[in-house]
């Protein structure tokens, strides 16, 4: 099926959009609990209009033959969704892994701020950074236990 | 054929309730948590979300415990349960090359770029039954080291690739549609996508089963465990509306490569072939017999003959699945009173004859 | 790269309005002709119509491309569909599941989808927006679905599109359906309706 991702993108375009990929990805992975705690410390929060209700569905994951090869189905994941938009205008997404209807929401919510020039800073600063810091805790952390296993096999010599 | 029966609407609600009283178990023993279960069952969670074909841990735990912990009726709710959900879209392949690694072995080299990290494994332990965790409290705590493991970690299978030893693994046409088995009905010959979607909802049990069937003759094709890496990958999905591909969010996946010695063929030289293997959690057993399976059902591809039962692909795909199979043998249970009545009538009849067969031959003697 | 295209609100209540109109669909295909009414809850982007946005809203997915005449292509519109449907938009009419143009310029049905013998459903299900839809004079439709005869009004049709509607109904089991659309009033004409113009 054909879908046309990337049409010709000016480089302004084409950062911008690599940022918004950066901080909805972070949205996304951030434990709810981390999300909600920030944002409740957050000192002005704007409103908005919910264009699609937090809907929960499913995303096909796929892998590849061979990690590199031909395509395949795995199976599915559970993902919630949500659009808003705030009243000056910009529409934010919120798709996000499992079933938690406040998560896609304020990951919308903070989307379409995010959008907004004047706001991103301020915001980077009070939940992105924060969120970011956080995952690449909880991944070092993982990835130190693991490094603790690592091992040298020797080879002995083999009996005749 | 089973028939329609009406009646029996008390005697249902109550082995419902008695069933519901029985999962319970003894109401002084505190009653379980999805938490408890996700945290404390994982490699049942994981097992159930693989073959449930859903990656949701909160679901599977709910799923297993309704069921008992009988993970073949979870993995049912579970896929039952998924259908109710809509399906927003494809996501992109993940790539585990990218994988943030917490366990990865290989059997063909020792000195493997990035390390074997065993990771949380059971290879290492005794099998001896552990009576502290009887004693219950427990709080181990693992060993951390200085730094993490290195990110990026090549695939074994690459190493050997710069050689040209092994056959590649290219990526098909994106322009070409995936076969889903959620959406169409198998067709025989199946591609490789067909088997590989068939093999990850598989039974696990069926999976072991068959590719040991393997090992042990049947279609033996010299496996070695070229790699097992277990970790977490992003999942990439580009919406319609937005056009672009985001991360929503991040699974635990195994992967198991399997290489496997092939003495070459008319049109292809003597090389390496490969195997795959992808679960969601940390399916080891399951990833293994899966790569086993897959590379048993490329052998027509190979130009090898198929005589063994994990090479013929519609037996392996039409029963792989555990939700169909169970259904179908448990339906055994439905009434069949019709069915039986007749069979009655007929081993009657037969019985019938042949003692009036008999009573003639004795006669004549 | 703020989003500020004006997006319309699709179903307010998506999970009852979708299978409502689903069911106005399948009466509609099992009664050619007859003329359904799909309740005025959607304002969507001009130039679709209320009955043409709302059979997508119901019936397209991600796993329907649409292909759009060249009029229907507005940002609006297209951001209206892939928003509420997740589904493409595709460049060639053979591509689609579902298709939206006008009467007057709807193209040639055999540039859709006709499916296969093994698969006849995967056709092309042609949407057309007309000027007006009454019962009464104009085309006479027999065929499954239909007692004896029944007489629609389709004003805004291209008038050569019945000899490509036989030729279509030539193609049995495969063949487009089509779904007539005047505001929020439809009406279908299944592959296996006959049509005479009088």
């Amino acid at each position: 099926m054909p879908t046309e991702h990337s049409s010709a993108a000016t480089p302004e375009q084409s950062a911008e959009r690599r940022a918004r990929q950066r901080w909805m990805s972070i949205l996304a992975k951030a434990e709810f609990s981390d999300l909600d705690t920030l944002w409740n410390n957050l000192p002005s929060k704007p409103t908005w209009t919910v264009v699609r209700l937090p809907e929960i569905g499913m995303v096909m994951a796929r892998g590849r033959a061979g990690g590199t090869g031909q395509r395949f189905n795995l199976g599915e994941v559970a993902v919630t969704r949500c659009a808003v938009q705030l009243e000056f205008g910009a529409v934010g997404f919120g798709y996000v892994m499992g079933r938690n209807r406040r998560h896609a929401e304020l990951a919308a919510a903070v989307d379409a701020m995010l959008q907004t020039p004047s706001r991103r800073d301020a915001l980077e600063r009070a939940i992105i950074a924060p969120l970011t810091l956080r995952l690449d805790e909880k991944r070092l952390n993982r990835s130190r236990k693991a490094a603790a296993t690592k091992v040298e096999f020797f080879t002995m010599v083999r009996g005749s | 054929m089973y028939v329609a029966v009406k009646g029996g609407d008390r005697a249902i609600e109550n082995s419902q309730k008695l069933l519901d009283e029985e999962r319970r178990g003894d109401p002084r023993v505190p009653e379980l948590s999805l938490d408890q279960i996700r945290e404390q069952m994982s490699l049942a969670v994981d097992r159930v979300m693989t073959e449930g074909s859903l990656y949701d841990p909160e679901l599977a735990a709910l799923a297993i415990k309704q069921a008992r912990g009988d993970l073949v009726e979870a993995i049912f709710l579970l896929r039952a349960y998924r259908t109710t959900l809509p399906r927003f879209g494809v996501g992109e392949p993940i790539d585990t090359a990218k994988m943030a690694v917490r366990r990865r072995i290989s059997a063909t080299y020792k000195d493997l770029p990035g390390g074997q990290l065993l990771g949380a494994s059971f290879d290492y332990t005794h099998r001896l039954l552990d009576f502290a965790l009887a004693a219950g409290d427990e709080r181990p705590v693992a060993e951390i080291a200085p730094e993490g493991v290195e990110s990026g970690m090549q695939h074994v299978a690459d190493i050997l690739d710069h050689e040209g030893l092994i056959e590649r693994e290219d990526p098909d046409d994106e322009n070409q549609p995936v076969f889903d088995l959620t959406r169409e009905s198998p067709r025989y010959p199946a591609d490789r996508a067909a088997r590989l979607q068939n093999l990850a909802r598989g039974d696990e049990g069926w999976l072991l089963a068959l590719g040991y069937s393997t090992q042990r003759g049947y279609g033996n094709n010299h496996p070695f465990a070229g790699e097992i890496r277990v970790g977490e990958v992003a999942v990439e999905f580009a919406p319609e509306e937005l056009g672009f591909p985001i991360e929503i969010g991040e699974i635990t996946v195994t992967e198991c490569e399997m290489v496997n010695q092939f003495k070459g063929s008319a049109q292809v030289p003597p090389q390496f072939t490969r195997g795959y293997g992808l679960t969601f959690g940390h399916c080891e057993r399951k990833a293994m017999g899966m790569a086993l399976v897959d590379r048993a059902l490329r052998a027509r591809d190979f130009g090898e003959a198929t005589e063994a039962p994990a090479q013929d692909e519609e037996f392996v795909m039409a029963h792989s699945d555990n939700v169909e199979a169970s259904g179908f043998v448990q339906h055994l249970k439905l009434p069949h009173y019709v069915d039986f009545q007749a069979e009655l009538v007929t081993v009657r009849a037969l019985r019938r004859k042949a003692e009036a067969a008999r009573a003639i031959a004795d006669a004549a003697e | 790269m703020t989003d500020t295209i004006d997006l319309r609100p699709g179903f307010a209540d998506p999970v009852i309005e979708a299978q409502n109109v689903f069911r106005l669909v399948l009466d509609a295909m099992a009664r050619p002709g007859r003329i359904a009414t799909i309740p005025e809850s959607l304002q969507p982007p001009s130039p679709l119509s209320v009955g043409a946005a709302a059979i997508c809203l119901a019936l397209a997915d991600h796993d329907t491309p649409i292909w759009l005449a060249p009029e229907f292509r507005t940002p609006s519109a297209i951001a209206f569909l892939k928003f509420h449907c997740g589904c493409p938009i595709v460049d060639v009419p053979a591509n689609a599941a579902f298709a939206i143009a006008n009467g007057a310029t709807v193209p040639a049905l055999d540039q859709f989808a006709i499916g296969d013998d093994a698969w006849p459903e995967t056709s092309t299900t042609v949407i057309v927006q007309l000027d007006d839809l009454a019962v009464g004079d104009g085309l006479v439709l027999s065929g499954p679905g239909i007692e004896t005869t029944h007489r629609l009004n389709a004003r805004g049709l291209r008038v050569d599109v019945w000899g490509e509607w036989r030729a279509n109904q030539g193609l049995f089991p495969c063949g487009v359906d089509l779904i007539l659309v005047a505001g929020n009033r439809i009406a279908a004409l299944p592959r296996t309706t006959t049509v005479s113009e009088n």
